[in-house]
């Protein structure tokens, strides 16, 4: 029973990062951008979701209010800044980028100020589901897991099978060919970035209620994201899927099972340290270890 | 013309070296988190500060200040940086700093000399023991006080058995050492990660362990997630929480939300404390911040007056350490947090309060105080200063 609500734990863990993590390897992989900025657009999302929500009183306008805003905001960079970046190398992507993390952080301090805002929720949204006879589960976290599954099986249909999905795919393999074929390139670069904004202020929306709405949470799940997309395979959005998965399960079942099984192992005072110490350094060793086997991550984009 | 401003230049450089004249004022370095996801502590600190000075008319203890505020950004490099160059800059009292990892990078350079440094937060144990410094003053607490104040509160509670967890890092360990040290129940210990955004792991173990209260510490971000997720797994209606006020300060309490009733809150400052010195700051702070005040910003206007106090007794002369020393033990002001005297480590012996996260006045959630739990505490590391 403990093992099924921490599977569950996983799962909603996993749904987060696969929201971040499929936009960043789309820009990564199509456009050749290192985005450091992704992770501003998560706390966009979530802001306006939250200061939405606080004013109107309503949970769904504060979800469109982070849709729209993380859209509004990834359209202005885009255009202002990352158009700029795709043929320069990627020293010049991270420092802009990162001056971007800045400056976003700056304006929602200068907007919101300092105090992280409270994200009310609805009755229905806080209540409890028993999943199995005698586990029973938050709404909240259902309504993660059910949203990150919606979205890959979205993003599967949209890639594999519309024009636009075409165009990403073959973008991806050579833009020059494609923007040659009369495809305007331009336009389908703001198009997927501000679609993997979009991605990250729907993380946003889920992610306000369950954590705090504060400057600077996107870049602490931002090394994470990165770490998904080096195991996955960069560029790759199923490679994305499957490293949020591994990431995300290997986080969960570690916290709950290692500190445990260590402390029968071994004597108190050296079980905690190495236990702790493991489970922080878990993500980075999952990536050492899949690197060692494949170098270009789990399902790279181009076999 | 380029021999005019040499001139102007000379001119200026022998001004600044004159020995300080009455009407001068005496610059304060304050080196403080303002960035970052912790930047409010620094805020709180700095406003409440500034409050203190306004109220003077830009004055501590009659004598005029400059307070020179500096971001640190939570990085102990960052701290060592600026408080180089202040010292080269000719300050020599400090403060300011919220981080015990900044304060460790900051002390030194703080204290060398005839420098003063007091502290508005951090008090590591190191600077409490053995290597207690003679310039170095806590104003706050020490660092240990909360956590071990914590576990009284737990045992007065009738708890026996709980489940207490922490970040793995310096500050965590040394939390979860510190409840140890005065709770009589029995524990299990829980090391979460440093930035961890998600509890639910933690929160089905704490579950399945079915402890008769849970103590946590985690500051800032990870503690509202911590409350968060706490009260959306339906725990906050059964199993109690006893923290430390960094775990739940009057700022996470509104990002938190309703679920944060019922938590048992350990601080060494009562908002609600009738001491005159106190109701007056609450309302002066709320009034021109136009918010609550948390523990910071009670410390940070603390600091000041403490300052003020020494400014007056040694006329805001700053060139005869000795003087300065004494005047600031002796911390003849009224103190926000009722009784407050240095110990003999210099760290800052008051009283502690149990208070409950409830609805109050106004039906909004907040700390309202429920007892005393400890007059005058004196810190596990004073006896073995040796000053």
């Amino acid at each position: 029973m403990l093992l099924l609500e921490q599977l569950l734990n996983g799962l909603q863990y996993s749904a987060l990062l696969f929201l971040l993590a499929s936009g960043l390897t789309l820009i990564f992989g199509i456009m050749g951008v290192i985005n450091l900025a992704h992770g501003a657009f998560y706390m966009v999302g979530a802001f306006s979701a939250a200061y939405t929500a606080v004013a109107t009183g309503s949970f769904w306008l504060g979800g469109l209010a982070a849709l729209a805003g993380s859209a509004f905001y990834g359209l202005v960079i885009e255009t202002g800044i990352i158009r700029r970046l795709y043929n320069r190398d990627h020293l010049d992507q991270v420092l802009a980028t990162l001056a971007v993390v800045f400056f976003t952080n700056e304006l929602i301090t200068l907007l919101f100020g300092r105090s992280p805002p409270a994200m009310p929720t609805p009755d229905w949204y806080n209540a409890f589901v028993e999943v199995l006879p005698g586990l029973m589960y938050p709404v909240s976290r259902l309504l993660f897991i059910a949203v990150g599954l919606l979205v890959a099986l979205g993003m599967w249909l949209l890639i594999n099978h519309t024009r636009l999905g075409m165009l990403i795919r073959a973008g991806a393999d050579d833009h020059e060919m494609v923007g040659a074929l009369g495809v305007n390139i331009s336009r389908l670069y703001t198009l997927v970035f501000v679609f993997g904004c979009v991605l990250c202020g729907l993380a946003g929306f889920m992610a306000a209620p369950l954590l705090s709405v504060e400057i600077g949470m996107g870049e602490k799940v931002l090394i994470t994201t990165f770490v998904v997309i080096v195991v996955g395979g960069v560029g790759s959005v199923r490679g994305a899927l499957v490293g949020a998965l591994l990431i995300g399960m290997v986080d969960s079942l570690g916290r709950a099972y290692v500190p445990p099984l260590l402390d029968q192992l071994l004597p108190a005072e050296v079980s905690g340290t190495l236990s702790a110490g493991l489970l922080s350094a878990s993500a980075y060793i999952v990536m050492a270890l899949v690197l060692l086997v494949r170098p270009r991550g789990l399902l790279p984009a181009r076999a | 013309m380029k021999q005019t401003l040499n001139l102007a230049m000379l001119g200026a450089a022998l001004a600044s070296s004159l020995p300080a004249l009455a009407q001068d004022p005496v610059r304060i370095g304050f080196i403080t988190t303002l960035s970052t996801p912790a930047g409010y502590l620094g805020e709180d600190a700095r406003d409440a500060f500034r409050l203190a000075m306004d109220q003077e008319g830009g004055k501590l203890g009659g004598v005029p200040v400059e307070l020179v505020v500096e971001d640190d950004g939570l990085q102990p490099a960052k701290g060592k940086q600026i408080i180089d160059r202040m010292s080269l800059d000719g300050i020599s009292l400090y403060t300011g700093v919220m981080f015990s990892n900044v304060l460790a990078a900051v002390v030194n350079g703080a204290t060398q000399g005839d420098s003063f440094y007091i502290s508005t937060n951090a008090a590591p144990s190191n600077l409490a023991g053995e290597q207690c410094k003679q310039n170095y003053f806590a104003a706050s607490y020490q660092n240990d006080v909360p956590h071990e104040m914590a576990g009284v509160a737990a045992n007065d509670l009738g708890y026996k058995k709980m489940v207490i967890l922490a970040p793995n890092y310096q500050a965590g360990r040394d939390a979860l050492a510190g409840f140890k040290r005065t709770f009589k129940g029995e524990v299990t210990e829980i090391y979460t990660k440093l930035n961890q955004l998600d509890f639910s792991v933690e929160l089905a173990r704490i579950r399945s362990l079915n402890p008769d209260a849970v103590f946590q510490f985690h500051p800032g971000g990870a503690g509202i997630n911590f409350a968060k997720q706490y009260g959306g797994a339906g725990l906050s209606k059964t199993i109690p929480m006893v923290v430390p006020v960094f775990s739940m300060d009057e700022r996470m309490l509104a990002a938190t939300g309703n679920v944060a009733e019922g938590v048992n809150v350990v601080s060494g400052w009562n908002p609600q404390s009738d001491n005159p010195a106190n109701q007056a700051f609450v309302k002066a702070f709320t009034e021109k911040y136009n918010r609550a005040p948390t523990m910071y910003a009670a410390q940070g206007y603390d600091t000041a007056r403490l300052i003020g106090s020494a400014l007056k007794a040694t006329n805001g002369d700053l060139k005869n350490p000795d003087a300065l020393r004494n005047a600031l033990r002796e911390a003849r002001f009224d103190s926000v947090r009722g009784d407050f005297r240095f110990g003999s480590n210099q760290h800052a012996v008051i009283d502690w309060h149990l208070l409950k996260v409830q609805p109050g006045a106004d039906g909004k959630l907040t700390e309202v105080p429920v007892k005393t739990i400890a007059k005058a505490q004196v810190d596990s590391y004073a006896a073995k200063c040796p000053l």
